[in-house]
C-alpha cells in the first residue's frame, strides 16, 4: 500500500517519526498506522518516550521530523479529535462532576446558549455519567471522589465530546489493582457499545494485553546496522506489533496459557535489556504494521532481501 | 510493650506532638500579658502626675471614645470617627479593588501567554521595586492632593505583588489541563477565562488579604501628609496636642477594621471555594 493511501485509509498515522530532547534521541524512526475502531495499546519499559509519543500525537509538542495525520490531516495543535483522559490533572477542582461532564458542551458555547440549553446539556452530561456509574455523585466536587471515581468523570467527560480518537497515558496508573479491573471492564464495555477508536498508553504489560485489540511495544532495547558505540544514538521505536482476540473477557483471561505466553514473548522483544532484535526481526504481526528502514540501520535486510 | 505508644511528652521532641488543648487561653494569654503592663504603668505614672497624657487610663480612653466616636462634633456636627473610617475605607477599597482587578488580568495573561510575560513581566517587577512611598511626593505633584493620589498611592503599591503572584499561580496550572479544555473545544479566550481565572480566584482572595496591611501602611502615610479627614489624618493631627487617650483608640480601631476585613475575606474563601479550601491544606 502506497504512503497516501495509508495517510487516507488510517485514522492515525505516524511515519518516520523521530523525536529528541537536547542530545538524547527519545523516538527514532516510529512508524505506526491505526484503523478505526482499534483499541490500540502502546506498551513499552518506564522511559522509553510512551508518553513522549502521546504528546506528539496529540499536538501538544512537535515532533523534529516525520509525518504525523489524525483522519488525514496533518497534526499541529491539540484538537477536538482527540480527546484525552490523562492519570491526573483530567478533571478541574472548582467544577462540580456535572459541570465537569458538561464541558465539552459549554466549552465551545457563548453565554446565551449556554443559558438557553442548560437543561439540554445537563441531561446529556448526566447520561454518559450514568453509563459510568456516576450519576448518584454528580453534586459532589473531585476532591471529594475516589481515585477511581475521579477516573470515571474523566471518561465521561470526554467521551460526551464523542472524539475520533480517545487518547488515554497510564489512565488507571494511580488506583488499586482491584479499582483497576473494574475500570477494564467498564473501558471494554463502553469502547464495545460505542465502537470507538482508543489509543491507549501504559506500562503495564498485563493491562495492555488484556484491553488491546492491537499491543504496539515500544523500546528502545534492540539493535540495527548503525553500528555500536557512543556515537550511535538510538531511541525507541516500535518492535512489536501483535494482533489480539477483540472481546470483553473477564478478566480471569489473565491466567489462561495463550494470555501468559504473549506476556512472555513481549517481555523479551521490549522489555528484557539483554535480548536484542535486530530491526528486520521485529516481529510485526499486525495487518496495519509497517516498517521503514533508512539505509543504514538494515544493510543486512537489503543484503539478504 | 505496647504496639502504639502515646509520644512521651517530656521527651525532648515531645513538643512536636503536644495535642492541641486550651487553645483560647493560650491565645489570649499575650493579650492579657500585655494589656496588664500597660495598665500597671499607666496607673503609676497617673499616681505620680495626674496631668500626664502619655499613657491614658482606660476612663480617659472611654471619655475620648465618647468624644469623637459618640458625640457628634461640636463645630460641624460630624461624627468624627465615622467620617474618618468612611473616608478611609472608600481610600483603601478603591485602591486594593482596582490593584486586585488589574493584577488578576495582568497575572492571568503573563502566566498563560508567553508573549504578554515577556512584553510585561520585566517591567512590573521594575515597578515593583520601587518604594511606593519614595513616590508619593511625585503622585501629590502630578494627582493633586485628593482622593485620586492616596488611592494612586494604595494601587502602585499592591498592585506588582498581586499580578506578580497570580503570574506564577496561573503558570502552575497543570499543562494538561490546558491542553484538555482545548480537545473539548474551548477557545484561547475561554482557557484564559474560564478554565483558569476561576482557579486563580480564590488565590486573589489570600493575595488580598496579605497586601491589606501594606495598603493600611500606604493609606496612613498619605492621609498623614495631605488630608482634611481619614483615620490617619486625625491621628496625625492630634499627635500635636500628645491626645494619646485618642491616638490609641484610633490604632486599636483600624486594627480591629484590618482583621475584621481578613477574617471576612477568609470566610468568603471557606464558604465559596470549598475545593480549594480542601485541595491546598
Amino acid at each position: 500500500m502506497s504512503d497516501i493511501r495509508r495517510e487516507l485509509s488510517h485514522l492515525l498515522h505516524l511515519e518516520d517519526l523521530y523525536k529528541s530532547y537536547g542530545d538524547k534521541l527519545v523516538l527514532d524512526n516510529i512508524d505506526l498506522s491505526v484503523s478505526a475502531g482499534t483499541l490500540c495499546s502502546v506498551v513499552g519499559p518506564s522511559g522509553c518516550g510512551k508518553s513522549t509519543l502521546f504528546r506528539l500525537v496529540l499536538g501538544q509538542e512537535q515532533a523534529d521530523s516525520g509525518r504525523l495525520f489524525v483522519d488525514g490531516n496533518p497534526v499541529a495543535a491539540p484538537g477536538q479529535d482527540r480527546g484525552i483522559v490523562y492519570q491526573r490533572y483530567s478533571l478541574y477542582p472548582h467544577l462540580s462532576v456535572l459541570e465537569n461532564a458538561m464541558l465539552a458542551r459549554t466549552l465551545p458555547a457563548g453565554f446565551l446558549e449556554r443559558q438557553r440549553r442548560r437543561a439540554e446539556f445537563r441531561e446529556e452530561a448526566m447520561h454518559y455519567l450514568e453509563r459510568t456509574g456516576l450519576a448518584a455523585h454528580a453534586d459532589k466536587y473531585p476532591h471529594e471522589l475516589s481515585g477511581g471515581m475521579q477516573q470515571r468523570v474523566a471518561i465521561a467527560q470526554a467521551l460526551i465530546k464523542r472524539p475520533k480518537i480517545l487518547m488515554m497515558d497510564e489512565p488507571f496508573g494511580a488506583l488499586d489493582p482491584e479499582t483497576r479491573e473494574h475500570m477494564q471492564v467498564l473501558l471494554l464495555e463502553l469502547w464495545e457499545a460505542e465502537r470507538m477508536t482508543i489509543f491507549f498508553v501504559t506500562h503495564d504489560m498485563e493491562e495492555a494485553i488484556y484491553l488491546g485489540t492491537r499491543v504496539v511495544v515500544l523500546s528502545q532495547h534492540y539493535t540495527d546496522d548503525r553500528g555500536s558505540g557512543a556515537t550511535v544514538r538510538r531511541g525507541a521505536r516500535v518492535v512489536g506489533d501483535y494482533v489480539l482476540p477483540s472481546a470483553v473477557n473477564s478478566t480471569k483471561v489473565k491466567r489462561s496459557a495463550e494470555f501468559v505466553s504473549l506476556a512472555e514473548e513481549i517481555r523479551r522483544c521490549g522489555f528484557d535489556r539483554e535480548v536484542l532484535r535486530h530491526v528486520t526481526e521485529f516481529n510485526l504481526r499486525h495487518p496495519d504494521s509497517f516498517q521503514t528502514l533508512s539505509p543504514e540501520e538494515a544493510r543486512a535486510a537489503r543484503g539478504t532481501a | 510493650m505496647p504496639a502504639l505508644a502515646a509520644p512521651d511528652r517530656r521527651s525532648p521532641t515531645g513538643g512536636l506532638f503536644a495535642p492541641a488543648r486550651h487553645n483560647v487561653v493560650l491565645a489570649l494569654l499575650p493579650f492579657i500579658l500585655i494589656a496588664a503592663v500597660y495598665l500597671f504603668f499607666s496607673h503609676q505614672r497617673l499616681a505620680e502626675n495626674p496631668q500626664d497624657k502619655l499613657l491614658p487610663s482606660l476612663g480617659q480612653m472611654a471619655d475620648a471614645i465618647d468624644r469623637i466616636a459618640l458625640k457628634p462634633d461640636p463645630q460641624s456636627g460630624d461624627y468624627v470617627l465615622l467620617v474618618d473610617t468612611w473616608a478611609s475605607l472608600k481610600r483603601i477599597a478603591l485602591g486594593v479593588g482596582f490593584a486586585a482587578l488589574a493584577g488578576l488580568l495582568a497575572g492571568l495573561n503573563m502566566g498563560l501567554l508567553p508573549r504578554v510575560r515577556s512584553l510585561f513581566s520585566p517591567f512590573i517587577t521594575f515597578v515593583s521595586m520601587v518604594p511606593p512611598l519614595a513616590i508619593l511626593p511625585i503622585l501629590f505633584i502630578s494627582l493633586g492632593v485628593d482622593e485620586l493620589s492616596k488611592v494612586a498611592l494604595i494601587f502602585l503599591g499592591v498592585f506588582p505583588v498581586i499580578a506578580r503572584d497570580l503570574m506564577l499561580t496561573a503558570g502552575q496550572i497543570p499543562r494538561e489541563q490546558i491542553v484538555k479544555a482545548i480537545t473539548l473545544g474551548a477557545s484561547q479566550t475561554a482557557v484564559i477565562y474560564r478554565i483558569v481565572l476561576p482557579q486563580i480566584l480564590p488565590r486573589l482572595i489570600d493575595n488580598v488579604r496579605l497586601s491589606l496591611g501594606g495598603a493600611w501602611l500606604f493609606l496612613i502615610a498619605a492621609e498623614a501628609i495631605a488630608s482634611t479627614e481619614g483615620l490617619g489624618y486625625r491621628i496625625f493631627l492630634v499627635r500635636r496636642y500628645l491626645a494619646m487617650d485618642t491616638i490609641l483608640p484610633y490604632v486599636f480601631w483600624i486594627t480591629a477594621l484590618g482583621f475584621t476585613a481578613d477574617w471576612l475575606l477568609r470566610q468568603l474563601i471557606i464558604r465559596r471555594f470549598r475545593w480549594y479550601v480542601a485541595t491546598s491544606s
